[in-house]
């Protein structure tokens, strides 16, 4: 009998659309794992991965970097935007 | 002696000659005082993220020198006097900076050399 409540309980909550449940991926910091040392200045490309739409620097939340790189990054964006390769501020960046 | 990099930006309106001339002469700055060039690279006209004095493109010029820390100061106060330079960074290149632009030249060197 309970178990049977507990059958319809649970079948009467409906969602809208199905629950996402994003499976908790483990953040790794990329420099470490490739063994990138410098991160280079004038390398636009690669450090337009490290910002977001607006030109703006990812958070380490995000991006999951180390903190000894997420300074180095954050100093080669400012650099890159101090030469005119990365803009101060964009709306449609990629 | 440290290992230096400079990167100037140099105002679109001049001629190809003129452009010529201003990096032959900030190579003749670093020689005179000491300095011994790595490398020069020309990025030729490449457009500007932001506009910079009204100007939306300009000549990149990369330097990779040895030398001194003197050369640095007048070095920048003739990027400063010189009224074609629109922008510059000097940087010094740490041990991991200079093995990455060590590796960058070998690359870029063995890709001209494949074409």
């Amino acid at each position: 009998m309970a178990q049977e409540n507990t059958q319809r309980g649970t079948s009467e909550i409906r969602y809208l659309n199905p629950v996402s449940v994003d499976v908790k991926k483990k953040k790794y910091c990329r420099f470490k794992k490739l063994g990138i040392k410098y991160v280079d200045y004038k390398d636009g490309e690669f450090l337009k991965k490290f910002l977001n739409e607006q030109g703006k620097i990812l958070p380490r939340r995000l991006t999951g970097t180390s903190q000894k790189f997420q300074k180095k990054v954050a100093q080669a964006v400012k650099r890159a935007r101090h030469l005119a390769i990365l803009p101060f501020v964009t709306d449609c960046m990629k | 002696m440290n290992n230096y990099e400079t990167v100037f930006i140099v105002t679109p309106v001049l001629s190809d000659a003129q452009v010529k001339e201003v990096a032959d002469k900030f190579q003749g700055v670093i020689t005179e005082n000491g300095g011994q060039i790595v490398n020069l690279e020309n990025w030729g006209l490449k457009k500007l993220a932001y506009p910079i004095q009204k100007k939306t493109t300009g000549f990149y010029f990369l330097m990779e020198f040895t030398g001194e820390g003197s050369i640095i100061s007048t070095l920048e106060t003739q990027y400063r006097r010189d009224e074609r330079i629109i922008r510059f960074l000097t940087f010094k290149q740490d041990k991991y900076a200079v093995e990455y632009s060590a590796k960058r030249r070998a690359k870029l060197s063995n890709k001209s050399q494949e074409e």
